[in-house]
């Protein structure tokens, strides 16, 4: 059996599947049902100043986008950090770890920018027993128009700055949260590990309008005849969410700093290739707010059977295991070539894969063979540019073959060459030329 | 008198008994449903689907329109390849036409369920009473058609839309033919026939004259002389008979009429029916009769058909309804004689068949089934008088693939002519391109005029 234990910044957790600072994480009532239904940690609702606490609007704040069957694949919120007492949510935290000492338990915190509003906070989680802080720096509506959340999360001198104070007045780790809401997720990333940060979790939700009610004219959703930005997350964010975690993990300045992979987690799948790009662990909103807190036994028993099947004895083995992988554009090797090929004997003859190439590509599918419906690969059409594997109804109908070394490219007439080749060095590079003449 | 009644008689059931057997076979779909089912469509390129559909429906645009809630943008694709597009969703046999053509069926050997979300489509525009077409401006052309069936419909429709004046001359009392007197009443329930006959006849510009029969109150020669063009659309008037001993028999009936008398029953519970029912033939004709009487409460429903199983006419589907409701289907059997006593059938004497050198042959082996009822459902014909010199072919109406016959103001399409299958949708799809034939011969002879 493979050990899904997870030490994270030395917070230890039964596996490494967490909650995210959200709803599911609200409450005692919650967290509790959560660690029963399996969750190793959670990362409780983002806690604010002591004094009023804020309050969320009072009709729709959910909206989202579906797929076929109505399955749920993007949802954006406008809900703030929570409306509940400050006193009240440290209360319950500290009952609660107390009654899971073996699961993780980290405080999320936004508060103002200012060096007495961290130092007043940070004592007060301490005292319930928390595992560690997360810092949020991410919400993107609402909280950031009152300069916070995203609002410092898109400054790195403020999230350095943040970060030094805090490591300064806890002794608790220290988990920076990103907003995605920015040009280079490195940027922040290297200003949090500047200020000493323990660890970074990304992502935080994606600014978007999900819809428009195109009776009434407003985005949805829609709150007295108006609509506002709100985060986006779930599955559809989930490609996102991987390209940042992985460019902060490959990134010189901040390789080897420990990440929490968040966005659009839903499967066991999904968390392995979170992993695999550089994650520690992952934490989880959209899919448990869509299908309940059970869905941890799917992701528990899914990522240790793969483990099992794998050979894959620890988190360790897969954590960073694809980042050297990850490389960029100019560095792929120009001399590989593949090839569409279609299994004649899976083909439903649905016929997609012929008018994406035929309308849209490089007319390298049949339609009609002999006057009879057939879907053939013309090899000296084909670029292999993966378009029909993604536009085919069956898993596995068509998949793209290499062409072997010597190999004779039909679209081309040159024969494959052995050796790895890239942009750099390529002929039609006006600056590989430059050198090359240097 | 219940179930058991002997001899044929009505009322063998409860009024919920009834209801229920003559409610719909596929219920329709509510909103849900069709927003999953039509999500199950691939919206293949030259789907294969819409190849199968004689009408050639574009399957693939009105599912994804019923997928994005535009169910009256989806109707509108169906009728503007098939006015008839509401029946048609009841009556076709979509195992062997769409449906059997839709690539889910190698994928996973379910279909899309095409027929009930055409349904969905175009009953919704129907019960909001939405109308797509307009008639054109007037050409001030003269069509004549005959016969108020689903070819005399369609052609009449698009004729009008044309802008051309149409009457039809239908015998019958009502229009609709076979739909309104033939469709089994568990794919069309309620007064759905006339409903769309209505919906149909909406358009403007077509006047329906009923009690008008060819041969009998009129010619093709009268109507020559009086219209520019003239459709025939009659199907089939007649019915073959047995040629055996006892057919004179009470009890004998053409299952046609036995249909035709119960769809026009209001209650189901005035239409009697035989505590032994022997059907005879191999259709579709034959599994209606055969599952109606079963439903009308028959204590025992046998179809004999003479050949074997594989040769019959009724659909893999329509066999296992069948069989479903409690009808015995024995093959390789053929009627001999009509066994009665008082004037009234009781029994019928089958003699078993065999395929020799020479074809199918009696083998002199008999069996004898208890039958106070026999419906024969051996074939239609095509029967009528007052056509004059119209070329002929294999017993029905020549004509060519644009639907001429061989005079040149005729044109014919529906189960009168050979050509295709017997089924509502190939005579809409008759009656439809007739019409644009003959439409383009009246502008031809417009445009040569002037
Ligand atoms: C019992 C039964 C069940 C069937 N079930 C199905 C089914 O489930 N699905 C399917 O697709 N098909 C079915 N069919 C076949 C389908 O009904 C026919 O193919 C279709 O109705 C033919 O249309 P039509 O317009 O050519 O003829 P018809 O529907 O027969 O209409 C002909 C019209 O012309 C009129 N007429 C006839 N002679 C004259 C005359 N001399 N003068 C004036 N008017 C005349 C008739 O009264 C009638 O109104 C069934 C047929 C039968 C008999
Ligand atoms: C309704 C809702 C409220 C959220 N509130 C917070 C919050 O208070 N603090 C926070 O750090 N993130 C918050 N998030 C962001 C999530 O923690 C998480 O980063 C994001 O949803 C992406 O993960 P997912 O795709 O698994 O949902 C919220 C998300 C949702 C849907
Ligand atoms: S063949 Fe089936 S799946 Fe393909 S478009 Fe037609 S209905 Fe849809």
């Amino acid at each position: 059996m493979a050990d899904l234990r997870n030490n994270f910044v030395g917070i230890k957790s039964p596996n490494p599947f967490w909650l995210a600072s959200a709803p599911p994480t609200d409450k005692a009532y919650n967290v509790e049902r959560a660690f029963k239904a399996g969750w190793g940690g959670v990362v409780w609702k983002t806690l604010g100043s002591e004094g009023p606490p804020v309050v969320n609007v009072n009709g729709p704040r959910y909206g989202a986008i579906w797929g076929a069957d109505r399955r749920l694949l993007g949802l954006n919120n406008i809900e703030l950090i929570t409306d509940r007492p400050l006193q009240v949510n440290l209360q319950e935290m500290k009952q609660v770890k107390m009654n899971w000492p073996d699961r993780a338990l980290i405080a999320s915190i936004m508060v103002p920018c200012v060096e007495e509003e961290w130092k007043a906070i940070l004592p007060l989680v301490e005292e319930t027993g928390a595992d560690g802080i997360e810092l949020n720096f991410g919400c993107p509506h609402g909280m950031s128009e009152r300069g916070m959340g995203a609002a410092v999360g898109q400054v790195p001198e403020y999230i350095e700055m943040v970060v030094r104070w805090c490591k300064q007045y806890t002794r608790m780790p220290v988990i920076t949260k990103l907003t995605p809401n920015i040009t280079d997720i490195r940027k922040p990333a290297r200003a949090a590990k500047a200020g000493g940060t323990d660890a970074v979790s990304l992502i935080n939700t994606i600014n978007s309008i999900v819809s428009v009610d195109l009776d009434s004219f407003a985005p949805s959703p829609t709150v007295d005849g108006k609509g506002t930005h709100g985060g986006y997350c779930g599955p559809a964010v989930k490609p996102i969410a991987l390209n940042m975690v992985a460019e902060i993990a490959r990134d010189p300045e901040t390789y080897g700093l420990p990440i929490s992979g968040i966005g659009g987690v839903t499967t066991w799948r999904d968390a392995a290739e979170f992993l695999a790009l550089g994650a520690g662990n992952v934490q989880v909103c959209t899919a448990a707010m869509t299908y309940g807190f059970k869905i941890v036994q799917e992701m528990i028993s899914g990522l240790s059977d793969w483990m099992d099947e794998k050979g894959h004895r620890t988190l360790d083995d897969i954590t960073g295991r694809a980042v050297p992988n990850v490389t960029d554009w100019q560095y792929l090797n120009l001399n590989y070539v593949a090839k569409a090929h279609i299994d004649q004997d899976a083909c439903i003859k649905c016929g997609r894969c012929h008018i994406a190439c035929e309308d849209t590509s490089h007319q390298a599918i049949t339609h009609l063979v002999n006057g009879v419906r057939h879907f053939e690969v013309k090899e000296e059409e084909c670029v292999g540019c993966n378009l029909c594997v993604n536009v085919c109804p069956v898993e596995n109908c068509i998949t793209m073959v290499p062409l072997a070394a010597g190999a004779l490219d039909q679209r081309t007439g040159r024969t494959v060459d052995p050796t790895y080749a890239n942009w750099t060095t390529h002929p039609n590079n006006p600056v590989a030329q430059r050198q090359a003449a240097e | 008198m219940g179930r058991l009644a002997p001899g044929i008689t009505s009322g063998r059931l409860s009024a919920a008994d009834y209801d229920a057997n003559f409610s719909d076979l596929h219920p329709p779909l509510d909103k849900h449903e069709a927003l999953v089912a039509s999500d199950r469509c691939y919206f293949c390129h030259d789907a294969p689907c819409m190849t199968a559909c004689p009408t050639s429906i574009d399957i693939p645009l009105f599912i994804r329109q019923i997928s994005t809630s535009n169910p009256l943008g989806a109707a509108r694709t169906i009728f503007d390849q098939n006015i008839l597009g509401g029946m048609c969703a009841r009556v076709c046999p979509t195992e062997t036409l769409c449906e059997q053509a839709c690539v889910r069926n190698t994928a996973e050997e379910r279909p899309v369920e095409i027929g009930r979300l055409q349904r969905y489509a175009t009953d919704t525009a129907m019960e909001r009473g939405v109308q797509f077409y307009k008639r054109a401006a007037s050409t001030g052309k003269k069509v004549a058609v005959v016969g108020a069936g689903p070819a005399g419909l369609a052609a009449a429709h698009r004729l009008a839309m044309h802008g051309h004046d149409v009457v039809i001359f239908e015998a019958r009392e009502k229009s609709g033919g076979l739909n309104e007197y033939g469709i089994a009443t568990y794919k069309s329930t309620g007064d759905f026939a006339q409903d769309e006959v209505n919906y149909i006849l909406s358009i403007g510009g077509i006047e329906v004259r009923h009690g008008q029969k060819l041969g009998r109150d009129f010619t093709l020669a009268h109507l020559e002389g009086q219209y520019d063009a003239i459709f025939l659309g009659i199907g089939l008037a007649g019915v073959n008979g047995l040629g055996v001993e006892g057919e004179d028999l009470a009890g004998v009936e053409d299952a046609v009429e036995f249909i035709a008398g119960l769809r026009q029953a209001r209650d189901k519970a005035s239409v009697a029916v035989g505590r032994s029912v022997v059907v005879l033939g191999g259709g579709m004709t034959a599994i209606d009769a055969a599952v109606q009487a079963k439903l009308l409460g028959a204590e025992e429903v046998t179809i004999a058909y003479r050949r074997g199983k594989e040769n019959m006419n009724a659909s893999e589907f329509e066999q296992d309804l069948a069989a479903s409701k409690g009808v015995t289907i024995r093959h390789w059997l053929q009627p001999k004689r009509v066994l009665g006593e008082g004037g009234k059938a009781t029994a019928i004497e089958l003699e078993y068949t065999a395929l020799t050198a020479n074809g199918l042959a009696g083998t002199g082996e008999t069996v004898t089934i208890r039958a106070d009822q026999v419906l024969k459902a051996i074939g239609q014909t095509f029967r009528v008088e007052g056509l004059g010199a119209l070329e002929m072919k294999g017993g029905r109406i020549a004509i060519d693939a644009e639907g001429r016959t061989s005079h040149p103001k005729v044109w014919a399409g529906g189960d009168c002519v050979k050509l295709g299958e017997d089924l509502t949708v190939t005579s809409v799809a008759q009656g439809r391109d007739a019409a644009e034939s003959i439409n383009r011969a009246l502008a031809g002879a417009a445009r040569s005029a002037a």
